[in-house]
């Protein structure tokens, strides 16, 4: 039987994973997006599991929101990361680094 | 849900923002480059009439609409004109510096207005989804400033770290939220706050859900330790976009942090308080001593940024009305320091040449002593030497923490502001006592020096009579935080 304990887990580990992503990439850009990505629909899991089992749909439209936020964001950063690409010929995580103080 | 009880009457300005600003999307290709003044104009008379529809629509009590999403306050009225006008100055300094750099286009003013609509949600929020929607118009619109000067290496590089980290931001801040909505059942702030002060919200999960949350508003601040995207963006960002990133926002960041944790997580105050002191004092020390370290007079300010944001929350440690009034009246004249800071460097700039290090600074008092004295009158404020405006609001949140007994924090905000004397004064130092670098000609527009004397004049004519603005605050909270 799966309890509310067993989706709050599986959201926890996919959220510290896409954290770990974001700290510890050290090669490309686009893992940076996916792990963002990977980010908010750990988050989601979070708002449908509760949304269950407390019987509130309030939970699963804030999702609906979520997800379309997040396509608008990826839309974002993958624009933001072209005209990157184009300046710099490059998208490695280590080459951004003309900016220190 | 009945549609007769439907009352948009509170929401009228940022209904008609929204319809306006599309108009103008729309609008705006039909303009050809040499005639992007149209575009300009227009945007400056939407920002007007929002501005008179909000002072239209205001009432001295709250008022919920959209399903109780939505809430109109006099704390939200009072930012939201304080945003308003800050745009418009924003939109007038920047003017000269992005027709110089090809950013002077439809876009520009089409995302900064769709930013400040964002804003406007974010102030106006009441449920848990309108802040987050809020939020995300606002940073969505502002990668895309960042990243406008398309060829500038600096600028998209600022513009993907602060995607990146922005979006971490926004992914601890939403993971609190559904942490919070599992203790208590809800998404909407009044009644998350019924459900934690009955004590029906289960403890583990409501503090689990309090950290992330208090994470998340810390990036979205700049506050240390979550502060690294404030010198990079503040550096790489075009300087009217840096200007736009560091006015406006602020004061809707303020207004969010203080609608989650006052608002919706109020009863949590003895856990939160401890972890808002613990950033404030390592953003009030890092801020100030990194600051010290910098040549470069943008990344400079992002720091005296950090050291200001810890400031600020000093008035929200305090846990009561005066305290959040403070920080409030704090955040006003932070916006408007900042804006003669930035608006100076914006007139110094002209094509092809950014002023952005101290060197570009010297001997300005030779070249132009209206704009040394402008200057003169930014930093002073920002150091927060008397009679300034700066002065009275460090004086009120350090006063709201000695109120509550911290004397400790207090004493230690002194010292801080002490050690970030220094940095501001070596800039005066450098303008008034240093031969200059640069001597070509400061060319600025008539409206631009009109405002940008306006605005640092109003740094000492408020600073001698800081009761009204006081007042105007202090009111403006205590109808709006009736709950407390």
């Amino acid at each position: 039987m799966l309890t509310l304990t067993h989706f709050l887990v599986l959201a926890a580990i996919l959220f510290a994973i896409s954290v770990l992503g974001i700290f510890l990439n050290r090669k490309n850009v686009i893992v940076l997006l996916m792990a963002i990505e990977l980010m908010l629909l750990a988050v989601n899991f979070n708002f449908i599991a509760f949304s269950h089992y407390l019987s509130d749909t309030a939970g699963q439209i804030f999702v609906f929101f979520i997800l379309t936020v997040a396509a608008a964001e990826s839309a974002i950063g993958l624009a933001i990361l072209v005209v990157l690409f184009r300046n710099l010929n490059t998208i490695n995580v280590e080459d951004l680094g003309s900016l220190k103080g | 849900m009945n549609w007769a009880d439907l009352n948009l009457m509170p929401a009228a300005p940022e209904l008609f923002l929204f319809s306006a600003v599309s108009v103008l999307l729309l609008l705006d290709l039909f303009v050809s480059d040499a005639k992007r003044g149209i575009t300009y104009v227009l945007s400056l008379a939407i920002l007007a009439v929002a501005a008179v529809l909000q002072l239209a629509v205001a009432e001295p009590y709250a008022i919920h609409t959209f399903s109780n999403t939505f809430v109109s306050d006099p704390l939200s009225t009072l930012v939201k004109l304080a945003m308003y006008a800050t745009t418009f100055a924003v939109l007038v300094y920047s003017r000269q510096y992005c027709a110089d750099r090809g950013i002077f286009k439809g876009e520009y003013f089409t995302l900064s207005l769709f930013a400040l609509a964002g804003m406007n949600i974010m102030v106006s929020a009441s449920h848990f989804l309108s802040l987050y929607m809020g939020l995300e118009l606002l940073s969505l619109c502002l990668y895309a400033l960042i990243a406008l000067q398309r060829d500038s290496v600096p600028a998209t590089e600022s513009a993907m770290k602060y995607f990146v980290l922005g979006a971490l931001a926004s992914g601890l801040l939403l993971y609190g939220m559904s942490m919070v909505y599992g203790a208590t059942g809800s998404l909407e702030l009044a009644a998350v706050a019924k459900s934690i002060g009955a004590g029906s919200a289960n403890q583990v999960l409501l503090v689990f859900g309090l950290v992330f949350i208090v994470a998340g508003l810390a990036f979205k601040l700049g506050a240390v330790p979550f502060h690294m995207w404030v010198p990079d963006v503040y550096q790489g960002s075009p300087t009217a976009v840096a200007l736009m990133i560091g006015a406006a926002p602020k004061l809707a960041a303020f207004v969010f942090v203080l609608r989650f944790l006052v608002q919706g997580l109020g009863p949590l105050v003895a856990d939160w308080q401890g972890m808002l002191a613990i950033v404030a004092v390592l953003s009030m020390a890092i801020g100030n001593i990194t600051a010290i370290a910098q040549t470069n007079i943008k990344r400079m300010l992002a720091y005296s940024t950090i050291s200001h944001m810890g400031f600020l929350l000093l008035g929200l440690i305090a846990g009561n009305a005066d305290g959040y009034s403070a920080a409030l009246f704090y955040t006003v004249v932070y916006v408007l320091m900042s804006l003669v800071g930035f608006g100076i460097l914006l007139a110094l700039s002209r094509a092809g040449f950014d002023c952005e290090t101290l060197d570009d600074l010297k001997g300005l008092n030779q070249r132009n002593s209206w704009y040394a004295l402008l200057m003169l009158l930014a930093m002073f404020s920002m150091a927060g030497i008397p009679p300034l405006l700066g002065f009275f609001a460090k004086f009120a949140v350090i006063m709201s923490v000695v109120n509550i007994g911290l004397v400790w924090l207090a004493v230690f905000a002194v010292v801080m502001s002490l050690i970030g004397a220094f940095y501001y004064l070596r800039v005066v130092k450098c303008i008034y006592f240093d031969d200059a670098v640069d001597t070509a000609p400061i060319v600025v527009r008539g409206d631009m020096k009109l405002l940008l004397s306006v605005n640092a004049v109003a740094l000492l004519v408020l600073g001698a009579v800081p009761e009204r603005l006081v007042a105007l605050c202090v009111e403006a909270m205590k109808q709006s935080l009736t709950v407390l």
